[in-house]
Parts: structure tokens; sequence; C-alpha cells
């Protein structure tokens, strides 16, 4: 194996890994959505380019095709990506955070269809179709493979944060709230918990975390457009992703992004060596065998790879034996 | 005024005709099977595709071939819902949910692997308009798009009010519980609903690739306005979906006329956008549509 090939070969390994790292930033993200407080996002897309723009905006250099030129640095960027996405979430959240499931899908379809919109069409802001291109990537001076690894690094860094935080929320009392009110919502109403003020806690740091994902993206790519925020992409891969991983389990939602992306890379990897009239239908069989994946997957695994653990209840510990109600979770809704 | 009916009003008409058609199966399902169906845009798309290969590969008229794609589409669709639905009926909506976008997208790679992504027609060709009293502009295909939906939408009234089938249904989609005590079979119900979306939705495609295209993310463009129809005229109402789709369809045409001063109201970029806002606005304000229909809880 000659020494190039290696590389390239290491390289291949080392993007991977990255995309999966993004894609669990933004799969724990709807993990605390969906999966701590049941909130049925559909617009992932949509915060996801809110995130990637803001920090492509803010993180360029001056040119004149859009808004931008502040040329802030990268940490900035992240940091602005995940607070904007986050206050849009609260916006959306206000409005729509007390509709039923499919019902919150269709909004929130509407609203990251919206936003798509207003990226296509402010053409002084975001370059209209053709999208921002030269977004600095941190320690691209570097030679490869370490400028590559390094980003990788960083990426790995988020998605420890993200998981941290996650996995202490989840444990905490706010997470057994969360988890009250997706399986009881009107028994945690009954003990006066704020139903909406926690659903809404859920979906901004939800949005936040997927903001963050896409800003981390559009650093990679060194570009974002507004085909790259297509909804049947971005939104379902991540639903495949915490479905497959096991929704309510932070690890699982990692685990499903490292896998539903392998599977999706790698496949893609082999059907580019088809001969070209054949390695474009070989996409779209791709994409077939995902969504009958997903099928399987819901009907014989429904809890996914790693089932949800809820925290240890209260009742399981000797010392407090009384008064405490050992809660079998019905399926969510 | 002539301007403002034939370029704004008449395709607003003809786009709401479309969405009507949509909407009627995606209200009929979720009244029925109480999940919102994300796969009925690639329905569309279906049905569309279906026609073309009767159009190209067997020499059919539009119009002939309108028929056959119906009753492919309403074959896949009792296909799709033994596989993908079935398992689901007691489970929460939201299998259902996250199964319908897997099936959208099932569909929507099947389309392209099928056909190719590139842009295909029924015709080539430019028909002149037909000119009525030297004002009304109306192409021939327009007129057949309004007048078979109104042929549709009476049928449908006649199927639904005097059938025993139909009124089963209507008991269905208002009251299931009821329905199911006093006897109704339920599957047999499920059966005639796919039937009648799929053959609608189908319908929908083959006129949106009459008026312009076929592409095969036309049916995913048309889903979220046919909710928005949907919702306005009220879950489970199939006469509130047809209204609202021809609200929803002039809507969107007519939001890009001059009615203030001389500049569009809004750039017709965001034409579609007018659809989802209303959307969201009505889910938030008024969920049980315009005429007061059902919410679910």
């Amino acid at each position: 194996m000659s020494a190039d090939l290696a590389l390239g070969l290491f390289l291949y390994l080392v993007s991977l890994l990255t995309m999966a790292g993004i894609y669990g930033v933004i799969a724990i993200g709807l993990n605390i959505q969906w999966g701590f407080t049941g909130l049925f996002n559909a617009g992932i897309a949509g915060f996801f380019a809110i995130g990637a723009y803001v920090s492509a905006i803010l993180t360029t250099a001056l040119t004149p095709s859009h808004l931008g030129g502040l040329d802030a640095p990268f940490v900035i960027g992240l940091l602005a990506a995940a607070a904007v996405a986050g206050v849009v979430g609260y916006l959306v959240g206000r409005l729509c955070i007390r509709l039923r499931s499919d019902y919150l899908a269709i909004a929130t379809i509407g609203v990251a269809e919206i936003f798509r919109l207003i990226l296509k069409n402010e053409i002084w802001a975001t370059n209209g179709p053709r999208g921002i291109s030269n977004i600095p990537r941190p320690f691209e001076v570097w030679s490869q493979p370490w400028s590559q690894l390094a980003f990788l690094g960083v990426v790995v860094l988020v998605v420890i944060v993200a998981y941290w935080l996650a996995e202490r929320a989840g444990n905490s009392p706010w997470g057994r709230v969360m988890r009250s009110i997706r399986d009881n919502e009107s028994a945690a109403a009954a003990i006066g918990k704020n139903v909406t003020g926690f659903r809404l806690q859920g979906f901004v740091i939800g949005s936040a975390l997927m903001g963050l994902g896409g800003a981390l993206a559009a650093h990679f790519f060194k570009f974002i457009g507004p085909e790259a925020t297509e909804p049947l992409m971005t939104t379902f891969l991540v639903w495949v992703m915490l479905i497959i991983g096991g929704s309510g389990n932070n690890r699982g939602a990692l685990l499903g992004a490292l896998a539903v992306w392998t599977l999706w890379s790698a496949t893609e990897l082999l059907t580019s060596q088809l001969p070209p009239e054949w390695a474009v239908r070989a996409t779209f069989l791709r994409i077939f065998l995902i969504g009958l994946g997903l099928q399987i997957v819901l009907q014989r695994f429904s809890k996914g790879i790693l089932p949800e653990k809820p925290p240890k209840s209260t009742a399981d510990d000797p010392a407090r034996p009384i008064g405490a109600i050992q809660q079998k979770a019905p399926p969510a809704e | 005024m002539i301007e403002f009916i034939n370029f704004y009003l008449l395709p607003g008409l003809v786009l709401g005709c479309m969405y009507a058609l949509g909407a009627i199966g995606v209200s009929l399902l979720f009244g029925i099977l109480r999940f919102a169906h994300f796969a009925h845009g690639d329905l569309v798309t279906l049905g569309a595709y279906f026609a073309l290969f009767f159009v190209t590969a067997l020499g059919f008229p539009v119009l002939l071939a309108l028929p056959m794609a119906m009753i492919l589409a309403a074959g896949v669709s009792i296909g799709i819902d033994r596989a993908f639905y079935k398992p689901f009926r007691k489970s929460p909506t939201i299998y259902l949910v996250i199964a319908s976008f897997g099936v959208a997208l099932m569909i929507r790679s099947l389309v392209q692997l099928a056909w190719g992504v590139k842009v295909e027609s029924y015709a080539t060709g430019f028909t002149k308009p037909l000119i009525l009293f030297d004002m009304f502009r109306i192409s021939d295909k327009h007129m057949w798009i309004i007048g078979l939906t109104i042929v549709i939408v009476v049928a449908l009234h006649y199927f639904l009010s005097r059938s025993k089938l139909g009124k089963a249904m209507r008991a269905m989609a208002d009251e299931p519980d009821l329905a199911q005590v006093s006897g109704i079979q339920t599957e047999k119900v499920v059966r005639a609903t796919w039937i009648i979306g799929g053959g609608l939705a189908a319908t929908a495609g083959v006129f949106l690739g009459m008026d312009t295209q076929l592409h095969t993310n036309m049916g995913w463009d048309l889903l979220l306005p046919v909710f928005a129809a949907a919702i306005l005229g009220g879950i489970g109402s199939p006469y509130g979906a047809i209204a609202g789709g021809l609200v929803i369809g002039m809507a969107e045409e007519l939001s890009s006329y001059p009615w203030i001063g001389d500049a569009p109201l809004l750039s017709p970029g965001y034409k579609t956008g007018v659809a989802f806002a209303l959307m969201v606005a009505l889910l938030i304000w008024r969920p049980s549509g315009l005429f007061r229909g059902r919410v679910f809880s």
C-alpha cells in the first residue's frame, strides 16, 4: 500500500468521524427535544441552517456578495450560532410548543421552510442560492493530516461537552421533570410543574445544539448554501440516527449518529466506484435502503440499539421505601 | 381588472384545485387514521410519473393516462398501508408519522431510480390560450384541470353523502369510537380511504405535471400547502379541505399582486411562504380550521 493511499484512507476516516461527531451534536439536541421532552421537531434543518449562516456571516472576511466582514474568531462564531439558534428556538417555541405531536411537526417544518425561503431570497445577506463560501476552518494553515485532526479534536470536544451536559441534565431533577411531562403531562401539571415552561426549555436547548452542529458543519465544509439545508436530508437523517440509536439515551444518540453516518458514507464510497450511469442510480437505491432500514427498526426494535434507561427511581432506594411510586413509563406520545 | 383575472385569479384557481385534491386525501386520512401523512406529497409525485410512463412508453394522451395513474397510485397506497402503517394502528401516532417520513423518502428515491432526476413534461410545444370575449385568456389545460376537478369533487360528494361506504367513512372521520360501536368495518373504510387519497393525490400530480413540469421534488413542494389547506378546512372534513385548497391557492397567487402601489405586495420568491405562514398561524390561533372542525389532542 502506498503512503498516499494510506494517508487518503486515514483522512477519509478522520472526516467520517468529524461528520459523525457533528451529527452526534445535532442528535443529542434532538434527543433533548424528543427523547427527554417528547417534542416532535421536524424543522431540524431550519435550526441547522440558522447556526451555519450565523457563524459563516460572523467569521468570513469582508466581501460584497453577502453580509459580513467581521472576521470574528471561530469560537465567537460557534457561540453566536448556538445563541441565535436558541433565541429563534425560543420564539418558535413560544408560538408552537402547545401543539400536539404531529401538529408540532407540521408547524416546525413550515417554519424551517420559511427560513429556507428567506436564505434563498435575501441575496444581500446570504448570497442567495449560491451560498456563502470561503468560510474559515480553524487550523487550516496546518499541513494535512494535522489540520483535519485538529478540527476533529474541536468536534470531539464539542461532542463531549454536549454529551456531558445532556447526561447531567437528564439525570438531574430537571431531567426527571422532563420525562414526567413527556410520559404524563397532566400528572406533571397536577403536581405543580410548569409544563409549558419546561417544554420550552427543552426546545431551546435542543435548538441551540442544532445551531451549533450547523455552525460546525459550515466550518468543516467551508461552504454553506440553502441546498445544504434540504429538509429530508438533514432533518430526516438525524431522526433516523436517534430512532435507530435509541431515543431517550444520549449514548444511543451518539451511537446512532456514528452508525448511520458510517453506513451512509461507506455505501457512498462503494457506489462511487460504479460506472457513472450506475453511480447516480445507486445513490437513490442507497436512500431507499436507508428508508427501508428505518421501517424495519421501527417495526421490530422500536426502542433502538441502546434503549432508554431512566434514572433510578427513589423507590429503588431501600432507605426510602415509603410513599415512593415506581412508575413504568408508558410508550411516549 | 382583466389582467387581475387572467394572471392572478385564474392561476390561483388552478393551483387551488391541485391543493384541494391533495388536501381531501390528507384530511380524510388524518381524520380516520389519526396521523399527518407526510408521504402524501410523494404519492403526488408518484402519480405524476405513472402517468408519464403511459404517455411516453405507451403513447397515451395525458387525459387517458390520468385514470391509469389513479388506479396504480391507489393500489400502491393500499400496499404501503399494509406494509408500513398497519403494524402501528394501535401504537402512538408518532410511529406513524416517522414511518410516513420514511415512506416519503422511499417513494421519492424509487421515482428517481426509475425515471432519473431531470425535469420531464407530458407534452412539448406551446398551446395558444383560448380567448373569451376578447379579454379572458384561459389555456385549455387549465380548463381541463378546473373542469375535471369539479367533476371529481361532485362525484366524491355523491359517494360520501349517498353510498353506505362513504357515510361510514365520514362517520369514522367524525367520531371513530361511535362509528366502531355501530358496527362499521374499520379496515374496509381504511382501504377505501387509501383508494380515494391515493387516487386524488395522483390526480393532483398529473394536473401539476400538465400545468408545469414533472420533477422528483414536485410532490414535496406541494405537501405543506396541502397540509395548510387541510388544516384551514378543518381536519377530517373533505368539504373543508376543498375550500381550504382554493383559499390557499388563491392566497399564494394573489400575494404577489400589486395591491398597494405598483410593486408586488410580496416578492414572488416568497409565494410559497404564504401557505407556510398561513398554516403556522392557523395551527397556533385556530387549529380547528375556519369552519370549526375537530382538533385532536
